[in-house]
């Protein structure tokens, strides 16, 4: 069990997301016997280094061999193994997609897939090495729970609640290391259900991953102008948190969703497609990345970029509440 | 479940009947039709895997997935399930598809069909099982066209790296793929050679010599897997179709099929 100590995860948001996954499966890997970690010589990348020394039975390093990392973590779920299996997002979920999809999804499988600095986390690295589409396709895989995290706080939770749970499962970590928490203390974490930040009246913003923080911060810009937001983390993508979700179309006239992911997909389309046959719907705004490619930069410029800071998407709601 | 029955077979009947059963099942497919070369090229060495060599603890991996009416056929005659359930391979709605769905009470260990995964999983299956040090044995079955997939070699290079002689794959080269000839295709010259350089103990045999098969089937516990290069020919026990282009998937009318069987017949 995790102790969730306020000075604990203070140190944690230094880590980032994820380097603070080995180091919780480290803590934690005693527990749970029938664990198995494989990684595609991201170990250390992975915060790993110290889980690869101590629990050495429990780990295998595939080299850069993705599909052959998820079709081997196939194999060991089959012998009754919950199989953990990493890389940078793009080649954890892009490179060997169809073995996610045809072993792990369609037999069901006990693997669960952790993405490494999805999004743009790897910012100067280059467009080569963000994942903008990896929702959308994780998505698509019948029987499959997309987790996105908050902060490392929300990782740690995320983390241990996927330990305890038998499926498929796409866990994407988000953010760089330095990014304050959004959750300051211990808090209920159940997959499925949103959780509520803030409470408000006007506008509606549900934001996943990482990129809460820039939505946090533009709902308090909006409340300077006189619109009242409640907020939302969404750190279940999917299943869908529907009951919430009816409930915010009635109450609200205009819902934002917010994520660090082409619009093409995303939290965006999953919300849209699930309003689609109400009668009675809120405008939605899908803040997400645009259908190009953008130069290159650290994280922080990217999110401008991409329309993704504080200051644009508030902005952005102000441009569209004016419409309803 | 029907009863398991193993080491009791004559193997000559056994490959006649899974051979015959294919038949049966590609002639009752229809317009569906079925992967009737590759299921006798393989035919013979299913024969021994199941007929002679496994025992309950093993495991079989069918990588060479389309092949799964073979697979179907030596699971009935060893009586994972009974015969009559043959007779719906391809119905729609079916358990018995043309690609197998994970049914492990009957005997079907994965949902197969796409090519080149097969070694992988073994090797997943097999790390967990070394840890176990339950003395199986798993073994997968690979075509030679299968190898033009890289994922293939990603497995060959986990095996070696691991030491996992608890592995025995039987690639069957049958020299044809679905577009051809493997030759023209994408040749792999000497498949043996590639697994042999990443480490594997690597047997040559007559895919269709039971003794041989028997004989390359032994276990090893050198700390290396072990391939078996199976040399066989596509569509083996029907001399009008042996070897010839176009039988990797055949639909069959009435008078074919009753060719067929007097051609199996004969041997």
């Amino acid at each position: 069990m995790i102790e969730y100590e306020k000075k604990k995860l203070i140190q944690w948001s230094r880590l980032g997301q994820r380097k603070l996954f080995g180091s919780i499966l480290n803590e934690v890997a005693d527990e749970h016997q029938n664990l198995y970690m494989l990684a595609a010589d991201v170990g250390s990348s992975a915060g790993l280094g110290e889980f690869m020394e101590a629990h050495a039975d429990k780990f295998f390093n595939t080299g850069i061999s993705e599909q052959n990392m998820v079709a081997m973590a196939s194999g060991m779920a089959l012998e009754g193994k919950n199989v953990f299996v990493t890389s940078f997002a793009p080649f954890a979920s892009l490179r060997p997609f169809e073995a996610i999809r045809t072993l792990v999804g369609y037999m069901h499988l006990n693997v669960k897939v952790v993405a490494l600095a999805s999004g743009f986390s790897l910012g100067s690295q280059g467009n080569t090495h963000y994942a903008l589409e990896d929702i959308a396709l994780m998505r698509t895989i019948p029987g499959m729970t997309v987790l996105s995290p908050a902060d490392c706080v929300e990782t740690a939770k995320a983390i241990e609640a996927l330990l305890d749970y038998e499926g498929p499962a796409y866990l994407r970590l988000t953010g760089t290391p330095g990014i304050p928490n959004v959750y300051k203390d211990d808090y209920s974490f159940t997959i499925g259900k949103f959780n509520k930040f803030k409470e408000g009246n006007d506008v509606c913003i549900l934001a996943t991953g990482a990129v809460i923080n820039e939505a946090v911060r533009a709902s308090r810009l909006l409340e300077k102008e006189g619109i009242s937001c409640e907020v939302y983390d969404v750190h279940t993508v999917k299943p869908l948190d529907t009951k919430l979700l009816d409930d915010i179309a009635d109450r609200f006239k205009m819902v934002v969703s917010v994520e660090e992911h082409y619009k093409s997909g995303g939290l965006g389309s999953a919300i849209s497609e699930y309003y689609a046959d109400r009668i009675n719907r809120p405008l939605h705004s899908i803040i997400g990345v645009d259908d190009i490619y953008f130069r290159d930069g650290d994280y922080s410029y990217m999110l401008e970029q991409a329309g993704l800071s504080a200051a644009k998407i508030k902005e952005r709601v102000l441009n569209d509440f004016g419409r309803v | 479940m029907a009863e398991v029955i193993v080491h009791k077979m004559d193997i000559r009947e056994l490959a006649y009947n899974i051979r015959k059963d294919v038949l049966d099942m590609t002639m009752h497919a229809g317009a569906n039709g079925g992967h009737i070369g590759g299921a006798f090229s393989a035919a013979d060495i299913l024969a021994v895997l199941y007929g002679k060599v496994m025992t309950e603890k093993d495991k079989f991996i069918l990588s060479k997935g389309h092949v799964a009416l073979a697979h179907y056929a030596v699971l009935a005659e060893c009586g994972y399930f009974e015969k009559e359930k043959l007779v719906s391979f391809e119905d729609s709605g079916s358990t018995l598809t043309t690609h197998e769905i994970k049914d492990s009470e009957n005997g079907i260990d994965i949902s197969g069909g796409s090519l080149g995964y097969g070694i992988s999983i073994a090797s997943g299956i097999a790390l967990v099982r070394k840890q176990k040090e339950d003395n199986s044995q798993i073994y997968i079955l690979v075509g030679d066209g299968e190898c033009n997939e890289g994922s293939i070699w990603e497995g060959v290079m986990t095996a070696s790296k691991l030491g996992l002689d608890n592995i025995t794959v039987i690639v069957d080269v049958n020299s044809q793929q679905l577009d051809g000839y493997t030759k023209d295709i994408m040749p792999i010259n000497d498949v043996g050679k590639v697994f042999e350089s990443f480490g594997w103990n690597t047997r040559y045999i007559n895919g269709h010599n039971y003794d041989e098969i028997e004989g390359a089937l032994e276990k090893s516990s050198n700390g290396h897997p072990t391939v078996v290069i199976a040399q066989t020919i596509k569509g083996k026990g029907l001399p009008s179709i042996e070897g010839k282009p176009g039988i990797h998937h055949m639909r069959i009318t009435e008078e074919e099929y009753n060719g067929f069987v007097q051609e199996l017949e004969m041997l």
